[in-house]
């Protein structure tokens, strides 16, 4: 269908092509076609007043569990996928950690399948590194590539062998792959709910010390050094992870690594009295690792946020601080906490938003995140000044454990586009 | 971020789930109701009628016969009907949630639970949920808290010593995995103890111990130096072998209070102990049984305070 | 409204409690005005009956309304109630349930033979049926008076009328 849509006086910010003006955009036949000026003859079938408004890429999540297959009851892909474009997130990446496991390419197949007929967000499922996430035998990665895998992860899963992990970074590295990995040491985070800090001390919490993550994530860059593998670390939380990040890319390894909205923010205080919305995966950390994230988010050390949507049903949270299954939902907190932590950093709005659009494209290798010319018009049309606050009805996801309950947000989407069709309108 | 579900709006007690954020005029007002419950316990007729017609179910998910059996004397003695639950045993093992339980006995008539729990944390949950006219008492959750022994303990040193803010109290043993610790240390610090000090191998402390208000001691010898009161704590058999300690004997040697390192603290200090106590682990027999211990009066002193903490939440 | 002397009240008491006496007789004053009384009645009586006093706040009525009073001073019974001919002595009685809570403490301490009553000022006002045996003056006050009895700084009762 040739629909032709002219979205008018918006305040357009494309990261990768450096743009920020207030621009008209021009849209026809699911591509971009002209910024600023009418094409020739160009009568639109559909016209958006953007006033006041932001129009930019459609946002990429590094990182959003859709519950399926397999947990069915705590989400489903027709939940999830309209809580992603309704936070203007057009194009998401999810984990393995499904039930079964992604580690079959006809599961992968499956997903992708269930995903595009749906017709909203694209999805990119990471496949798993080892067979059953067991941590025991490699995957048929190449067949899972080819049926659709963007790089290869092992989720939350321990993979303790590192003989293993070698040989998987290695098999991985031979095709080209990226190998996406959350450093954590199993022994160091064993039975471990929270940062070892003065947080857990006062609360009697069983603590993580930040070193489980700069021991596994030194490891890690040590197997990078030998093997020349590709990786992604995920979720980074600690400062100390930092400084390793910043040495191995001074170094010229070829790591790239992301934050959640959650980090970006919140500190182990933010437990409270027991909340189990801040039980989290790493632990939220003392505020000088926080502030250390931030920080590196704005230098480019880290180089993406994501949102670690993970959707959790309520009596899994409605249980003792401990008990409770770990994660946070954020497919719809990811746009206002970036715009949030933009503020507080005082970065431009063109580099926050590369953070969520062109950064995340650029770790995916895909020609996305961006509104250049003949590329497809995935928008993302906001009002950053809109407020809204943080409610279970407020959310479209089932998810409605966020530790941010209760907290105002600014930045709300107004129309949300995948190849010039609108999937949402806020 | 939730708020704190220990008081309402107007700043007054609704449960007692922790020491910490408590008023040094708070505890000592609690400390003083316990004073006049402590002659009702010398009387012939033990009973005041004051909880008369209230239900107090002790929900306790941790076995402890002598914490539950305070708790139910306490109860009793407020003239309350008590219920006794062992829910380990029970409901939970069918897979019944917390909330289901606490829900089906408020159901039932509760007007206060006193909980014990494994996690730490539970009493805090458990209190965010209940209706508005129960109350709940924390009978030790996790590693957390366990505030009527810190309140009890508070009672006993104020019984013998009189001025906190002349003391120096020591803490000794597994204060990373001991509720009773953190309780105590909260205590002392905001009743005005000028110094605090912990006495454990490090293995045995928690990250961050001096943000307590503690002075760190490894070395029990400089650590009792000129005390005036010596908590000595439990240590669990879980810990006595293997990862955070090698033996019990070598524990005993360096960390044991024995005559001799009490002779190291003041002549006129006294020696407490939670209980139940592991004679030749964390203290020596002659220790335990001889005459600066205060642990006996600190079980009747428990009955008391236990009677004051459910007496001034149910009046409130 | 002139109010009486309390000082001289206490010694009408006393005069009025003597001639009831008996081998079993004891003294208990109710806290704290009716424990002032009662000790400056046992000193004008020779200074050696049993004296005790009860603080009655574990025995209110109005407990689960107004809650525990924050200054609770323990009450102290040393003699043996049980058979003891008592003395009740408070300040001012009013509604009676004051009484009715004293009684029942003293219960709880034994059953004595009897007990008898004796009152520095009743002012009326009564909501159940007791009654005391020996009262210094009678006032009539309304709802919105209260009267109060303290000791000054050199051991003397004074009586003070406050409108609500």
């Amino acid at each position: 269908m040739s629909m032709k849509i002219h979205i008018k006086n918006g305040r357009l910010i494309d990261p990768k092509n450096k743009i920020d003006r207030v621009a008209d955009l021009y849209i026809a036949a699911g591509k971009v076609v002209s910024i600023g000026k009418a094409p020739e003859a160009f009568h639109a079938n559909r016209e958006i007043d953007a006033s006041n408004l932001i129009v930019c890429p459609g946002l990429i999540d590094l990182a959003a569990r859709l519950r399926e297959p397999g947990f069915e009851y705590r989400a489903t892909l027709e939940s999830e996928m309209d809580a992603a474009v309704a936070g203007g997130v057009t194009c998401l990446v999810c984990p393995p950690d499904t039930d079964p496991v992604l580690d079959e390419p006809g599961l992968v197949e499956m997903l992708k399948h269930r995903a595009k007929s749906l017709n909203q967000a694209h999805v990119y499922p990471l496949g798993a590194l080892t067979q059953g996430l067991a941590g025991k035998v490699l995957t048929e990665m190449a067949e899972l590539h080819d049926a659709g895998c963007i790089g290869f992860s092992h989720a939350d899963a321990p993979l303790i062998d590192t003989t293993l992990l070698m040989r998987a970074m290695e098999y991985a590295a031979t095709f080209g792959f990226t190998v996406w990995l959350r450093p954590q040491d199993f022994f160091l985070a064993q039975d471990g709910v929270a940062h070892d800090g003065e947080v857990a001390t006062r609360l009697g919490l069983a603590a993580i010390p930040a070193c489980a993550e700069t021991i596994a994530l030194s490891t890690i860059l040590f197997l990078m050094r030998e093997t020349g593998a590709r990786v992604h670390i995920c979720r980074l939380s600690s400062r100390d992870g930092v400084e390793l990040i910043r040495q191995a890319k001074a170094e010229g390894l070829p790591v790239t690594c992301d934050i959640s909205i959650n980090h970006a923010h919140l500190c182990d205080r933010d437990i409270g009295y027991f909340d189990a919305n801040a039980n989290l995966m790493p632990p939220l950390r003392d505020q000088r690792d926080r502030d250390a994230l931030r920080a590196a988010l704005a230098d480019g050390a880290i180089d993406a946020l994501c949102s670690d949507h993970t959707p959790v049903d309520e009596d899994a949270k409605q249980v003792p601080f401990a008990e409770a299954e770990t994660g946070a939902t954020g497919l719809e907190l990811l746009l206002p906490l970036t715009l949030k932590w933009a503020t507080e950093q005082k970065v431009p709005l063109l580099d926050a938003l590369a953070k969520i659009t062109s950064e995340p494209a650029r770790i995916l290798g895909l020609n996305n995140g961006h509104l250049g010319l003949g590329q497809t018009a995935d928008v993302c049309i906001f009002d950053p000044a809109a407020p809204w606050r943080v409610e279970a009805r407020a959310l479209k996801s089932q998810g409605k454990n966020t530790p941010f309950l209760g907290y105002e947000m600014l930045g709300k989407v107004r129309y949300t586009l995948m190849a010039g069709h609108g999937v949402y309108e806020g | 971020m939730t708020p704190n579900p220990q008081l309402t709006d107007t700043g007054a007690l609704r449960h007692l789930l922790t020491i910490e954020g408590l008023s040094a005029k708070l505890i000592h007002s609690i400390l003083d109701t316990a004073e006049s419950f402590v002659s009702v316990g010398e009387r012939e007729v033990k009973k005041v009628p004051l909880l008369r017609g209230k239900s107090i179910f002790n929900l306790f998910f941790e076995a402890s016969t002598r914490t539950r059996t305070t708790f139910e004397i306490a109860a009793k003695r407020l003239s309350a009907d008590v219920v006794n639950l062992n829910v380990s045993a029970s409901s939970q093992s069918k897979g019944e949630t917390l909330l289901d339980t606490v829900d089906n006995l408020s159901a039932m008539g509760a007007d206060m639970f006193v909980v014990r729990h494994a996690q730490s944390g539970a009493a805090h949950f458990i209190a965010r949920h209940v209706a508005p006219h129960i109350h709940v008492v924390n009978a030790g959750d996790g590693r957390h808290a366990h505030p009527t022994q810190g309140l009890l303990d508070m009672f006993t040193i104020r019984r013998f010593k009189k001025d906190f803010t002349q003391l120096r109290v020591a803490v000794v043993g597994d204060v990373m995995h001991s509720r009773v610790a953190r309780s105590e240390i909260h205590a002392l610090t905001t009743l005005g103890v000028p110094e605090v000090r912990v006495i454990a191998p490090r293995t045995l402390l928690p990250k961050g111990v001096e943000s307590l208000g503690v002075h760190v001691f490894n070395d029990m010898q400089a650590g009792l130096k000129d005390v005036d009161v010596v908590m000595m704590l439990r240590l669990q058999n879980e810990r006595m072998s293997g990862t955070f300690l090698p033996s019990a004997q070598e524990y005993f040697k360096y960390y044991g209070l024995t005559a001799d390192k009490l002779k190291l603290a003041k002549p006129d200090a006294i020696v407490m102990h939670p209980g139940p106590m592991n004679r030749g682990v964390e203290i020596d027999s002659s220790v335990a049984d001889g005459g600066q211990a205060v642990i006996l009066p600190q079980v009747t002193f428990g009955i008391a305070v236990r009677m004051a903490v459910m007496s001034m939440l149910a009046g409130a | 409204m002139k109010l009486p002397d309390p000082e001289q009240l206490t010694q009408q008491l006393a005069l009025a409690i003597k001639p009831r006496l008996r081998a079993n007789t004891v003294l208990v004053g109710i806290h704290t005005g009716g424990a002032w009384i009662a000790e400056k009645v046992q000193q004008q009586l020779g200074g050696k009956l049993p004296l005790g006093t009860l603080d009655i706040s574990f025995y209110r009525d109005d407990f689960s309304r107004i809650g525990l009073h924050p200054q609770v001073t323990p009450s102290a019974i040393s003699f043996e109630v049980e058979d003891a001919h008592v003395i009740l002595i408070d300040d001012v009685l009013h509604t009676g349930r004051t009484i009715r809570a004293a009684m029942n403490e003293l219960y709880d301490y034994g059953r004595p033979a009897s007990i008898e009553l004796a009152v520095l000022i009743d002012r009326g006002g009564r909501e159940l049926p007791i009654a005391a045996d020996m009262v210094g003056a009678r006032l009539d006050l309304t709802e919105n008076q209260n009267i109060q009895v303290t000791l000054d700084p050199n051991n003397k009762l004074t009586l003070s009328l406050h409108e609500r």
